[in-house]
């Protein structure tokens, strides 16, 4: 039995948005965080649930839907954004939230996903990185890094792991960021701009698998690393990091570097200021790879582009002020038709 | 003096260069023998290149058209060549028939042209053809003489000639010029050149054939001896009617229609077509894979509309994953599988119906779905909105089967009056979230309730793991899977209810019955017209349901001695037939990537009644 929503309490807080079902996610898992966060970010938004549609595909990532008080689709292995647009372009007044993981959207749905990102429909992803496949067991995934060992790279993984915020900026993403499941307040926050965002948005968060692949973020995401190895991305901000905000990035051409700030004559005017409306800068950043470098978290680009379920609309719309709207029985009759009439003689029109 | 042959029916072929015009002029010369009320189907045979070389035997176009009294296929032959060039009589030998007429354009026949299409002397001289009526004419000749005087540069005369052919043929079905002279006028408005030069090369083909001593038979074609009913009519090709039949259920269920679909031969025109209505509720969305086009559907069905996806084969193939996830997710979805010649890639241009175990059972798991088969291109249009009804009314994926061969070929179609298609049936709207389940059933059809995404109070999830009877919440219970396996195979049979007592032709009991489906129904229905008239004992029915099979078949089909099956296939329909009803049928299968002929099927009725 499915209660529907008192209309003066929708919206409200995040207990509006929990369905019947409560998460199953084993104790520890970051999607947990992540959970908790987009609930939040759907009550700030104060979506109303019936205009809330969760897309998933399959993996941990995509038993979300079933957690979420909204209409919810756990369709096939990577291909929630198929779904979800099916969804979007037949009801543009929903708000389209997809949640996938590393190895359904960038393995076996990468070619949806990078359509998904090239079309800008008004549709949010939420890319679950655990880099491991979780549900069917500790298997390496497109994002698992060269080393690692899983139940498939039982010598260590040869294979060059994607990167996934350059994958969906070179895709055409209008929105893109990078999250650490540790920082609940900063995935709130991005989930919120991702939501009023006109376009597709693409996020990333580094989630913890304790089961299959535990600590394989601690460098980027535990509070005793992150000052040290993470830059917080803000807009207009200068990209400093360090325990003491004592680092910084400069560019010299196209190439990041890591400066001290004193040394050389650095200083704070020389670090490079983050810019989300630069699509070439944001690129720079998400081929920025942690240890080489710090790992960016954050928005990365934020523009302004026409997005696809409104292009459809205004085309349609230009379309049926020029003709009329269609009349499927006038239309058969236009043309090269003839008549007979009721004595079987042909009269041609 | 001419002497006028009285025929019941004729075929005739225009053939020539790719760039010779002769789809336009089949195409209307089609129109015309419909407008004077002969029944025509049509087939287009164009090369498999896009631009193959200029008279070659590969870069023939050929268009061709049966006409008659009794029309039930494009003609198993042609009883007319019209030949623009030596390849084209090279290219179409094979289905001439002995003594038929070959209208050749003689100022093609030169040195260059013989040698592209690979003959070492010219046939029109050197007896090769003596088994047909050859009568050369000297076209482009023609043409020019026609038109001296007028404007145009002697490239743009030559040009004409197509329609000189168009006016000689005309003269010799004993059809008027006059329709195709008015016809040209609204084709070339605001180009008076054209239109008077191409009327003046119509007219001049037509005085050749009065006045020139080479021909001195016509034929004068029988008209169909049942009144058409009336209304207007127009020409379809099978994927056309299938766009139209889309929107017209649409229109019928009061839905937005959204297809999802992927490029492939030759299924394309579907996608094309309903492409061009942006002032329609129609949303097209052409993928990037066959993947992505159905799961798009699937995800529009979702949000209330009336989702559909066209394809072929291969592109079934691909589908087959997210065609279970509406199976289980119980949700309206058409999906139209234009039949093409397999395995892989096979002959994609060339037809066969190869695809129905795929269609009926090409899936994981237990994974009913309705099955059924247009048999004509302009049926294509009513077996669409049947597909959509079932759809919307039981919830469920339906699968309409078509093939190249009737999506490519033409038809005349009677254009429906918007009174005479009725409502159509959506599965119950749930009125109140009171007590309201997402699994809940229909008592009569065993449909779920469709409670669109957006509408309020209605949330729910959907998905492809199991769901508990009623309530819909994912389960992993045995004992409800199997009841759920169970409910979802006797929703699909009752849609058995929804199935017409099945029209029997011929005896109603017998010898012999001929059991075909989908486009095998003219070269049967025209062989079995013929064979019982002359008195033979045998039957035709022809089955638009697959799955669910109508529920009088097991009685007809005992009522006969003998069961023919033929199929372009090895017997895919045999199989069913027989696991179902046990009973003995005799499969007969042509797997060319042509249809069967009347006379391959003619022979076959006879070999078994031994007449």
């Amino acid at each position: 039995m499915i209660e529907p929503v008192n209309e003066i309490e929708r919206g409200v807080t995040r207990k509006n948005y929990l369905s019947s079902i409560a998460p199953r996610w084993c104790p520890g898992c970051g999607s947990h965080a992540l959970f908790k966060s987009l609930t939040d970010a759907f009550a700030e938004l104060k979506i109303p649930n019936e205009k809330l549609a969760v897309i998933s595909g399959i993996g941990c990532s995509s038993r979300s839907p079933y957690y979420v008080e909204s209409y919810g689709f756990h369709s096939i292995h990577g291909r929630a954004p198929a779904v979800a647009q099916g969804v979007k372009l037949a009801n543009p007044e929903l708000s389209v939230w997809i949640t996938t993981g590393d190895g359904d959207a960038l393995a076996i749905g990468g070619n949806h996903f990078t359509h998904l990102m090239r079309r800008n429909p008004n549709i949010k992803l939420i890319l679950f990185n655990n880099e491991i496949y979780g549900l069917t067991k500790g298997q390496a995934s497109p994002t698992s890094y060269v080393g690692q060992k899983t139940k498939t790279t039982k010598f260590g993984n040869i294979e060059r792991p994607v990167r996934p915020l350059s994958q969906a900026i070179s895709s055409g993403a209008t929105f893109a960021a990078r999250l650490a499941d540790t920082d609940g307040a900063q995935m709130t926050r991005v989930m919120v701009e991702a939501g009023k965002h006109k376009g597709v948005s693409f996020i990333e968060v580094l989630i913890n698998c304790v089961i299959y692949a535990d600590g394989v973020w601690e460098q980027v995401s535990s509070k005793q690393y992150k000052p040290e190895n993470t830059i917080r991305l803000e807009h207009g901000k200068p990209m400093l990091f360090g325990v003491s905000s004592e680092k910084g990035i400069v560019l010299e051409g196209l190439r990041p570097k890591v400066v001290k700030i004193g040394e050389n004559g650095i200083t704070k005017e020389n670090i490079l200021v983050h810019d989300i409306h630069n699509p070439n800068l944001s690129y720079i950043l998400a081929n920025m790879t942690f240890p080489e470098f710090p790992m960016p978290l954050g928005i990365f680009q934020q523009l302004e582009q026409p997005c696809y379920d409104d292009l459809m609309q205004d085309q349609a719309q230009s379309v049926t002020a020029k003709l009329g709207e269609g009349d499927i029985f006038k239309l058969l009759k236009s043309g090269d038709i003839w008549r007979i009439d009721e004595n079987g003689t042909v009269h041609s029109a | 003096m001419k002497d006028t042959k009285q025929l019941e029916s004729v075929s005739v072929r225009f053939a020539g260069d790719s760039g010779d015009g002769m789809q336009l002029v089949g195409d209307r010369f089609a129109t015309l023998s419909a407008g004077v009320g002969n029944d025509v189907i049509t087939f287009p045979d164009y090369p498999a290149e896009i631009r193959p070389p200029v008279g070659s035997v590969g870069g023939v176009s050929g268009y061709q058209l049966n006409l008659g009294s009794h029309v039930y296929t494009s003609g198993d032959y042609a009883d007319v060549l019209v030949a623009m060039n030596p390849a084209a009589v090279k290219a179409n030998l094979g289905i001439l028939r002995k003594g038929s007429t070959i209208l050749a354009n003689l100022d093609a026949f030169n040195d260059k042209n013989l040698e592209k299409a690979g003959f070492t002397s010219n046939p029109l001289q050197n007896g090769e053809l003596k088994d047909y009526n050859v009568i050369g004419v000297p076209m482009v000749a023609e043409v020019r003489n026609a038109l001296k005087g007028t404007s145009l540069g002697a490239k743009e005369i030559e040009r004409c000639k197509n329609f000189f052919a168009l006016g000689l043929t005309s003269w010799l079905l004993s059809h008027p010029v006059e329709p195709t002279l008015r016809w040209l006028e609204k084709k070339f408005q605001g180009k008076p050149d054209i239109i008077d030069a191409n009327k003046k090369a119509v007219q001049s083909g037509f005085e050749f054939g009065e006045r020139s001593e080479l021909l001195t038979t016509r034929y004068a074609i029988s008209k169909p001896a049942i009144r058409k009913k009336a209304g207007c009519y127009r020409y379809v090709i099978g994927n056309s009617a299938v766009a139209f039949g889309l929107m017209t259920a649409a229109d019928r269920a009061g839905l937005r229609l959204f297809l999802g679909s992927y490029p492939i031969t030759p299924a394309s025109e579907i996608l094309q077509e309903l492409s061009g209505y942006k002032n329609f509720p129609i949303t097209v969305l052409q993928a990037e894979d066959e993947i992505a086009a159905i799961g798009a559907a699937i995800g529009a069905s979702f949000a209330g509309a009336l989702a559909a996806t066209s394809t072929s084969g291969p592109g079934l193939a691909l589908k087959g994953e997210f065609i279970n996830l509406a199976v289980i997710a119980e949700l309206p979805l058409v999906i139209i599988d234009v039949q093409r010649a397999g395995p892989s890639t096979g002959l994609p241009t060339k037809s066969e119906q190869s695809d129905l175990f795929q269609a009926l059972w090409g899936r994981n798991g237990e994974s009913p779905l309705p099955v059924l088969a247009a048999n004509t291109p302009a049926d294509c249009y009513a077996a669409t909105i049947e597909a959509c009804k079932v759809a919307l009314k039981y919830m469920t994926p339906v699968m309409l089967l078509t093939d190249g061969y009737l999506a490519q070929g033409a038809q005349a179609m009677r254009i429906p009056e918007p009174d005479e298609i009725p409502k159509i049936e959506v599965a119950a709207r749930p009125s109140s979230p009171k007590d309201w389940l997402p699994y809940q059933r229909n008592k009569q059809t065993l449909a779920r309730s469709w409670a669109a995404a957006g509408t309020p109070g209605f949330m729910h999830r959907v998905g492809g793991l199991e769901k508990e009877e009623n309530s819909g919440k994912y389960t992993t219970d045995p004992v409800n899977h199997q009841r759920m396996v169970e409910l979802r195979a006797e929703k699909i049979m009752r849609v058995a209810q929804e199935i017409p007592p099945s029209e029997i032709f011929g005896d109603p009991k017998g010898k012999l019955l001929v059991l075909g489906w989908g486009s095998t129904f003219g070269a049967i229905r025209g062989a079995v017209r013929r064979l019982h008239a002359q008195g033979l004992p045998v039957a035709h029915l022809d089955l638009r349901w697959i799955h669910p099979f109508p529920p009088d078949l097991g009685a007809i089909l005992k009522r006969f001695d003998n069961v023919l099956v033929p199929e372009n296939n090895l017997g895919q329909l045999n199989t069913k037939l027989r696991s179902e009803y046990l009973i003995k049928t005799e499969t007969f299968h042509k797997v060319q990537g042509r249809p069967f002929t009347s006379v391959e099927i003619e022979e076959r009725i006879r070999k078994i009644l031994g007449a």
